[in-house]
């Protein structure tokens, strides 16, 4: 055996587990969940070829669609607002002023509650009579404050604001950027007269541009796979399926109703719907992001 | 009854199982010269000491078989997932409604042959029950606790509302009509906050909906069994036994149109409202344990809340009446049972049945039943069992479950979708966004779709399956 070679399979040798533990944990369920796609399977029974079927059910499955429109309007409130809140907190919390590390501290201290607990602690918050946000409307002269979780029209724009709870892993990324922006560039555009206004939109924002993105990514990917605070907080579909989300729609299919095969054709279905998703903001910002190498 | 768990519970269960199934004892099933038979049950808390304490007095009772009592949560899902990596328990105990969906898919074992040949039968049984553990012709599993339910209700509250305590409603329109005097209003009159009664309200005040619900009198959604149920208060049939669900049936839509009438009575913003106030159930946040719901239906099992969260409450239970003419004027009650089973794959099913009989034994499941403060499902009841009873409302709950109008939920495998639709459907028609004829359509439609489709894999199955467990059944 050669120096080379031998080489090489001490290496193997050595990243084995790693490589067993993938292979049996996720390359293969991932590779099963594909086959049982194709199949009626109910975990017990041995699962039957079905071909296409699961994947046409769900063409014709209005509670279906009804998941996939209930998880994209979430996204499109939820991820905007997650992405902007994010960036103005960290370029507040980027300005020099005292105890600026405290501060930081405290807006990133809600990301490191556990989901069910934040759930629990929202749904107190949100709670319709006993709540503390319509307790507080009542005290401004609100008298017939909204049911946010009671009221379909309202438990979306409810999750949407509750998930920016968590944004202090976000703004802890766009803080790390903006340390990156090139202080010649911002003192360069100080000197010609811009104001700060015009320095966050010309310098700062296409310099962290690559970090939006980042970002950007990773709200889709995570957006379209909500699943506790729906979970958690309604216990089920919601007022008129309102907060049914389509990991929540899965996940009964999976494990309440048994159809195991059908949940796998959505999981795929969830996969491809992320990955067209991803591609389309990878296109659309090929011209708005801004590579410093490049 | 559907216990109401939070489902992220479940959630933690599916994670755990795989735990679980790996729970196959390491010495082979054998401790000493026992055969050890493991066994899987849902209650905790007291329910599972009263269990615990029959399994030991089984134990005791013989020196061939230990049953070891495992308290586990959850314990449908993690049974099927138990039984799919062939490691699961000896006896496990599930709700009668898992039966007809576990069996078909073939997680349990037939208990015929052992019911046979130990002399247990449908004699034995309160009809209902024996019936709630019957599908496609065999038998799966044997009642530990029945339920079933009745109206309870605070007779401190009656007496406030000027309504005789001893005196609860007996038809279905003095339910609603002690409803309305029972449920108290806040409302703004002449520049002052009061408090009145909603039958008191002017017909231009009950209209206009511009009043707080501070009390109420009874609230169909908040009950010990699922809101789809109330169909049987109003003759409903579910399902015809074959090929063809009855969601539409005369009888649900009539439900459901009463159901409308309460929403369309207090308002849906202030039923919303009202309803927010409640936290967990079969909690001190719920509304009847809390003082702020006068009626409520609920089970056996619901002297032990009061007990637990309500210890001053003063109640009294009753038949909850049906529609006219519905069951011949007899009592209608919608029963539920704790089962026990053999999963398919189990490694002692004779010594687990032989644990199954003895719980069956009237001594022992009277012990177990009144430790639960619940009554058996078997037909004998001793009179020593009832005067020793802690729960007052105990021959009530029998004569229930005996009364011809006892039912039993459809024993249909796609029960708990059927279920999830209709409690859909019964929500949109208490927020007015549907009418009952509507949102009953659409559960027909989704849940007849899918009643079609298990029904074409029966098809190909259901002979094979049918043969393997005729041939189960000298076992």
């Amino acid at each position: 055996m050669t120096g080379d070679r031998r080489r090489t399979w001490l290496g193997l040798a050595f990243v084995s587990p790693w490589l067993l533990g993938v292979a049996a944990f996720t390359a293969y369920p991932v590779a099963a969940s594909l086959y049982y796609s194709f199949c009626d399977y109910d975990v017990l029974s041995k699962p039957v070829w079905v071909g296409l079927l699961n994947y046409r059910d769900m063409a014709s499955d209005s509670v279906f669609w009804k998941s996939v429109g209930n998880t994209l309007i979430f996204n499109l409130m939820a991820l905007p607002l997650g992405l902007v809140a994010s960036l103005a907190l960290a370029l507040l919390l980027n300005q020099p002023v005292r105890a600026r590390g405290v501060f930081r501290a405290i807006y990133y201290l809600p990301s490191l509650v556990p989901a069910v607990a934040s759930a629990m602690i929202w749904l107190w918050i949100l709670n319709g009579r006993l709540g503390l946000l319509n307790t507080a409307l009542g005290a401004v002269g609100v008298h017939h404050p909204p049911q946010w979780l009671g009221d379909p029209a309202w438990t979306k724009p409810s999750l949407a604001v509750m998930s920016m709870w968590g944004c202090g892993n976000t703004v802890v990324i766009y803080l790390a950027a903006l340390q990156g922006v090139p202080r010649s560039l911002l003192e360069a555009a100080m000197i010609d007269g811009a104001s700060a206004w015009d320095r966050l939109i010309h310098v700062t924002l296409p310099a962290i541009s690559p970090v939006i993105y980042f970002n950007l990514i990773i709200g889709i990917i995570g957006g379209l796979q909500v699943f506790v605070s729906a979970f958690v907080m309604f216990g089920g579909p919601g007022p008129d399926r309102s907060v049914l989300f389509y990991a929540v729609y899965l996940y009964e299919n999976a494990f309440e109703y048994r159809q195991m095969g059908y949940a796998c054709a959505m999981a795929w279905m969830l996969c491809l719907l992320i990955l067209a998703l991803t591609w389309l903001a990878s296109r659309s910002s090929r011209r708005l992001v801004y590579y410093q190498g490049e | 009854m559907p216990a109401t768990h939070p489902r992220w519970l479940s959630l933690a269960a599916v994670l755990a199982a795989g735990l679980a199934g790996c729970a196959r004892h390491a010495d082979g099933g054998a401790s000493g010269s026992r055969v050890v038979v493991d066994y899987w049950e849902k209650w905790s808390g007291f329910e599972a000491d009263a269990m615990q304490a029959v399994v030991d007095d089984f134990n005791r009772s013989q020196d061939r078989i230990e049953v070891r009592f495992l308290s586990v949560s959850e314990v449908d899902t993690k049974l099927l997932l138990a039984a799919s990596s062939g490691h699961p328990p000896d006896v496990a105990g599930l709700w009668s409604e898992n039966i007809p969906d576990f069996s078909e898919k073939g997680a349990l074992t037939p208990l015929d042959g052992g019911i046979a040949a130990s002399g247990l039968g449908p004699d034995h049984y309160i009809p209902v029950y024996w019936e709630l553990c019957r599908h496609r012709g065999f038998t799966w599993g044997l009642p530990t606790t029945p339920g079933c339910v009745a109206l309870f209700y605070n007779k401190k509250l009656f007496r406030a509302a000027g309504l005789d305590p001893e005196r609860p409603p007996r038809t279905l329109a003095e339910l609603d009509s002690m409803g309305r005097r029972l449920t108290v209003v806040e409302i703004e009159r002449a520049g002052r906050r009061v408090r009145v009664s909603f039958a008191d309200l002017t017909p231009g005040e009950r209209e206009g909906h511009h009043f707080t619900l501070v009390q109420l009198g009874h609230l169909p959604q908040d009950s010990g069994m699922y809101v789809s149920a109330w169909g049987f208060w109003f003759g409903a049939r579910y399902y015809d036994g074959d090929r063809r669900i009855l969601a539409n049936d005369a009888g649900n839509l009539a439900a459901y149109r009463w159901l409308r009438e309460t929403t369309q009575a207090y308002g849906v913003d202030n039923l919303r409202d009202f309803g927010s106030s409640f936290g967990i159930q079969q909690s001190g946040q719920t509304p009847f344990l809390g003082g702020s719901e006068a009626m409520v239906v609920q089970g056996p099992w619901w002297p032990n809340f009061i007990e637990k969260y309500a210890p001053g409450l003063e109640w009294g239970a009753a038949p909850c009446p049906a529609a006219d003419g519905v069951a011949g004027g007899a009592p209608v009650t919608v029963a539920q049972a704790d089962v026990v089973v053999i999963p398919r794959g189990a490694r002692h099913p004779r010594e687990a049945f032989e644990f199954i009989r003895y719980l069956q034994r009237q001594d022992v499941a009277e012990k177990l039943a009144r430790s639960q403060q619940k009554f058996t499902a078997l037909s004998q009841v001793s009179e020593g069992f009832l005067a020793a009873h802690p729960n007052p409302a105990i021959r009530l709950f029998i004569s229930l479950a005996r009364s011809p109008g006892a039912r039993a939920l459809p024993r249909l495998s796609i029960w708990h979708e059927y279920n999830a639709e209709m409690s859909v459907a019964a929500e949109r028609v208490q927020n007015l966004g549907y009418t009952p004829a509507a949102a009953l359509a659409e559960v027909q439609e989704r849940v007849q779709w899918k009643l079609d489709r298990v029904s074409r894999r029966w098809d190909a199955v259901g002979k094979e399956r049918m043969a393997e467990w005729r041939a189960y059944s000298d076992w």
